[in-house]
């Protein structure tokens, strides 16, 4: 009889872990022992960190962008259509057209930023972490003629270096248009530092410094006036700007939310060694759609993946599931237009950014493209 | 402590990134005026980040002690 394993998300963790479990077990694949079903609600896959780079005029999204049927394994089962509902009692996923049973199920179905988290921000703001908040924004940076440019970033938030990255490589775009002593950039954080880890907090501010950037710490932004162009911080300070770019709450999936799954934001309750949903033996949670204390990134999806993928393999092999996820997370951080660093961390080891170099930044325009070796299962 | 009545223990004890205060802002920033939110941390930063933090936005420390290897924090939303 068939096993059959449902993966819900075709981002990179569902991508990734659709094609290596395919991969290794090509023989039950091939035999018709095992089926493994990718859901999908789009046929394109997005490498999000590209978003960065559009927002600078250094890309634009077909070169970011892939087919996802493309990129599958040939006995991956694609299917396309918006996942309704996640019933783990009857081990059912249902689609908008179909329902599936499962004997294993991985939820990857990712995170969305959410632009109407504060009132008045998607009106007065922009931001840079969607396609089409990339094109905007690209269309605004590259018109600015000077002014105060305001970063502000909300929790939680997919890549917490991307804003880091993005005030450098501003810093860096306007030195080079010749604006740079007309724009005031600002970078705000929520919490006593400019950077939830304390050695990145410590690293930026210096690199700060020596740039003339400005920043903000305890600034949690709770609305926004989109006609008067001011942005008010929780402590009730007022912070007029010309150009908002705003890192907004991530939320859950809708259809996280609509199965019950999650908690109040629709992130879904995961053993942080385990990768399973608590309470569900069947159940694996990968890549954003977890609530674990670690960034939401396509590096900690792909780390994660190595650990579900060796899991499913041994359950079904009629193994204990004994791998398990340190929280380890890599993340290379783009220091301007031109240098790069990278700082790699767990649950139990704090990161330590090394000098930055331009040797690392073409490792990361390198990766860019290396990305999808990735998401095939192969890197 | 016992007359403290918590809303919600958020436990963010081998956190790094985002943050274990991160997490209670989250909280925070979601909840109800009232609401007590208890936050379990292992980073000793907390027991300096979580107090300013919530001094400068004007909320309300309710405790804040160690308890063996991480600090339980508790916090008012007072407006």
């Amino acid at each position: 009889m068939t096993r059959r394993i449902i993966i819900v998300g075709g981002g990179v963790a569902g991508t990734m872990v659709a094609n290596r479990l395919a991969k290794s077990l090509e023989n039950e694949v091939y035999s018709g022992e095992l089926e493994v079903v990718l859901i999908g609600n789009t046929g394109k896959h997005i490498y999000q960190p590209g978003f960065l780079f559009m927002a600078f005029n250094e890309g634009f999204l077909e070169q970011f962008a892939r087919e996802e049927k493309y990129l599958l394994h040939p006995k991956v089962n694609f299917v396309m259509d918006a996942a309704r509902h996640i019933d783990v009692d009857r081990k059912r996923v249902i689609t908008g057209k179909q329902s599936f049973d499962y004997d294993f199920l991985v939820i990857a179905t990712g995170s969305y930023p959410d632009m109407e988290s504060v009132p008045g921000l998607a009106a007065g703001g922009h931001t840079f972490y969607t396609p089409e908040g990339a094109e905007r924004l690209r269309h605004e940076i590259l018109n600015f003629q000077g002014g105060t440019l305001l970063v502000t970033i909300d929790v939680p938030h997919k890549c917490p270096v991307a804003p880091l990255e993005f005030i450098f490589m501003a810093d860096d775009y306007y030195r080079e248009t010749g604006i740079r002593n007309k724009v005031k950039l600002k970078y705000t954080y929520p919490i006593g530092r400019v950077h939830s880890l304390e050695p990145v907090a410590k690293w930026a501010v210096k690199e700060f410094e020596k740039r003339g950037i400005e920043y903000e710490v305890f600034f949690n932004l709770e609305k926004v006036d989109p006609e008067k162009k001011i942005a008010y911080n929780m402590d009730g300070s007022e912070h007029p700007y010309d150009l908002l770019i705003a890192i907004p709450a991530h939320r859950g999936a809708r259809v996280i939310q609509d199965s019950g799954l999650g908690d109040e934001d629709g992130f879904i309750p995961t053993d942080r060694y385990s990768l399973k949903m608590e309470g569900q033996d069947c159940v694996y949670v990968i890549g954003d759609a977890t609530d674990l204390p670690v960034s939401k990134a396509g590096s900690t999806a792909h780390y994660e993946a190595d650990v579900v993928v060796k899991n499913l393999i041994s359950e079904l092999k009629g193994l204990p599931a004994t791998h398990r996820y340190n929280g380890k997370a890599f993340c290379f951080i783009e220091t301007g237009l031109n240098e790069a660093t990278y700082i790699t961390f767990n649950y139990k080891q704090p990161p330590q950014p090394v000098p930055p170099s331009e040797m690392l930044h073409w490792f990361k325009l390198s990766y860019n493209e290396m990305y999808w070796l990735s998401a095939r299962g192969i890197l | 402590m016992s007359e403290v009545n918590i809303t919600k223990t958020i436990d963010a004890r081998g956190s790094y990134c985002p943050g274990p205060l991160m997490e209670l802002v989250k909280a925070i920033k979601r909840g109800q005026v009232g609401d007590v939110y208890e936050l379990l941390s292992s980073d000793n930063g907390s027991a300096k980040d979580v107090p300013e933090w919530v001094n400068k936005m004007g909320h309300e420390l309710v405790y804040c002690r160690e308890e063996g290897d991480f600090w339980r924090i508790a916090v008012k939303k007072t407006k």
